[in-house]
């Protein structure tokens, strides 16, 4: 078990550091750097003025020596500065993850609350008129664009109440607040639970062909019992591995429907970097998503393997 | 490769003896979801086949004097805030979708088979450096991943159909690899070997071909997410560059402010990327039935 956890996290670091690398090339190749996108709006400028600012900014330094005092730095907890606003890294990203991880939080809810009893419902009645209906309608949940969704969202909005729901750091109550994120958070959660409950389908099948469940059956449990606590909780399992893969479509979901309700956290951050050639902002950004789905990925297989008695970690 | 025996079921249908058309009705009506994604997909390729005729207007021609146009006869689906006729480009649209679909899924999974073949096949220390690599691409979203080579690479149409493919790699070189792992261990592979074949001739002949029925579900999937993913590039501003009439770009962000003043332009662009997406994901569900029964739900 120990040895399992260090050649885990060994992996684990391993994979940071092959994308940190991957990462830092791939902005490195981009054409044109932050200098020209500045000097490209402002016109003809004196080339000596170009050399010193990228100077000022290390970038006439060779690849190996930047990537060193990246990487430096983010061990000391230095992550750079910005070149755009020219802040620290850490405070431009810093108070953006709350605001990301509460839609994140409340998506996902809704996902869960949603998707896990449809996919019950769906398994139970399989192939009858309602699981083709439900099957129906999650093959179209997972076909609509995120931002579509979220345009669709806006548009029901201006319908129903008349008005866009606008984004505010301080909102009145925690009622306001609540209803400030719900209304994207739904948005991103509602194809998330078109997946949720394609996979509590499929899981839910699998266990109620199994053995235990005839015998519940036989020995007169109710049917309620049998799909919920009996078939369920069995069923729960294969669903949580997937966690990792859930993390990774979520983010996606995310960066498109902050970028649609203009919504001030990391997930629209990341774009509005990518767009600025802002490199210490785009590289901390994504180093920062690999570890958040490399961690879901580690916690979830020890989770497994200590919810579930049959798994036994050997290396 | 587990099957669907289409002859015996015809047969226990009674459906044998009616002729072409007849066996094809009761296809059309034993997989009706699967049909029913067909046949969008074939409307979406012949409008991008035949987009220079079905379209009423240039897609690219702007006129002032249409900017906005409400839905009308004139403009079936209205027209942008460019006067360009909204129909037009979204048949044009059909092309670039399809073209992204088709380039990405071709050379992802083209890349993922290499991968996942040599790896699974060969294993030793290739195996572990390409399963390290896997573990890399696939630690990021695809959607993040995506955008970080697009704008790396630069927005065009090719550049796009790359930043795609790359993030597909793993998954299939993943599949692919287990496979081969199984696969390899098969009596009929051990008799090829008995009989004096090479490696590369045993992998491509008697093993590749074994691998094509997950590979074909997976593709299909993967066909879906990279029109997807396109779409999402494009409405970030970082995918298919103006004007080519992308569906995603259609949707920009500028798309906010008429969600109020021009639905319309909200409405249809997004409503033909959903189809296109919906029409494969029957259809890739119906496939899969078709090819890995055990999955079958």
């Amino acid at each position: 078990m120990l040895s399992y956890l260090v050649r885990r996290l060994a992996l684990m670091l391993l994979t940071l550091f092959g994308i940190s690398v991957i990462i830092f090339l791939l902005l490195r190749i981009v054409p044109g750097n932050i200098v020209d996108v500045l000097f490209d709006a402002a016109g003809f400028v004196d080339p000596a003025d170009k050399l010193k600012i990228e100077k000022d900014l290390g970038l006439d330094q060779p690849f190996v020596v930047q990537y060193a005092s990246w990487i430096g730095g983010m061990l000391r907890g230095d992550l750079g500065y910005s070149y755009v606003s020219e802040k620290p890294a850490l405070a431009e990203i810093l108070p953006r993850i709350p605001i990301t991880a509460r839609l994140a939080v409340l998506a996902l809810t809704f996902a869960v609350a949603i998707g896990i009893p449809l996919g019950v419902i769906s398994a139970v009645r399989q192939n009858t008129r309602l699981d083709y209906f439900l099957r129906v309608i999650s093959l179209a949940g997972l076909s609509l664009p995120s931002f579509w969704l979220g345009l669709l969202v806006l548009m029901a909005a201006v319908a129903l109440f008349g008005a866009i729901p606008i984004y505010s750091d301080a909102p009145k109550s925690a009622w306001d607040a609540f209803a400030m994120y719900s209304v994207p958070a739904a948005a991103v959660g509602l194809r998330s639970s078109a997946l949720i409950m394609r996979l509590t389908r499929s899981s839910m099948l699998e266990v109620l062909r199994q053995d235990y469940i005839r015998t519940a059956r036989s020995k007169g449990a109710s049917e309620t019992s049998i799909n919920y606590s009996h078939a369920l909780k069995n069923a729960i399992l294969p669903i949580l591995t997937v966690i990792g893969v859930e993390a990774a479509f979520l983010i996606g979901g995310l960066i498109v429907t902050e970028t649609v309700f203009n919504i001030p956290g990391v997930a629209r951050f990341l774009v509005e970097a990518i767009r600025w050639r802002d490199y210490p902002i785009v590289q901390n950004l994504v180093m920062f998503i690999a570890v958040i789905v490399v961690t879901t990925n580690f916690i979830v297989d020890m989770l497994y393997a200590a919810l579930d008695p049959r798994i036994k970690l050997a290396d | 490769m587990p099957t669907v025996d289409i002859q015996s079921e015809l047969k226990k249908a009674g459906a044998l003896n009616k002729g072409r058309l007849g066996e094809l009705g009761f296809v059309a009506r034993r997989y009706v979801l699967g049909t029913a994604g067909l046949i969008i997909m074939i409307v979406f390729v012949l409008a991008a086949i035949f987009a220079d005729v079905l379209a009423p207007y240039d897609p690219l021609a702007v006129n002032a004097s249409h900017a906005l146009a409400r839905p009308s006869a004139a403009h079936l689906l209205g027209a942008d805030s460019f006067g360009r006729d909204v129909l037009s480009r979204i048949i044009h649209g059909a092309r670039i979708s399809l073209a992204v679909g088709i380039g990405s899924t071709l050379i992802g999974s083209s890349i993922g088979v290499l991968v996942g073949l040599t790896s699974g096949y060969l294993s030793g220390w290739v195996d572990l450096v390409f399963q390290r690599l896997v573990d890399i691409l696939q630690a990021l979203p695809l959607l993040v991943l995506a955008l970080v080579m697009a704008a790396a690479l630069g927005p065009s149409l090719k550049n796009t159909v790359l930043a795609i493919a790359i993030p597909l790699v793993p998954t299939v070189a993943r599949v692919i690899r287990a496979n081969t792992l199984t696969l390899r261990e098969q009596p009929f592979v051990e008799a090829a070997k008995a009989a004096g074949m090479g490696e590369m001739r045993i992998a491509l002949r008697h093993v590749l071909p074994n691998t094509l029925a997950p590979l074909i579900v997976l593709a299909t999937a993967q066909f879906g997410s990279a029109i997807l993913t396109e779409a999402s590039l494009s409405f970030l501003g970082l995918g298919i560059p103006e004007p080519h009439p992308s569906w995603g770009r259609m949707l920009s962000e500028s798309a906010a402010e008429y969600v109020r003043t021009a639905p319309w332009l909200v409405i249809f662009p997004g409503m033909a990327i959903s189809l296109i997406v919906f029409g494969t994901n029957l259809l890739g569900d119906a496939i899969r039935d078709f090819l890995d029964p055990r999955q079958r739900g």
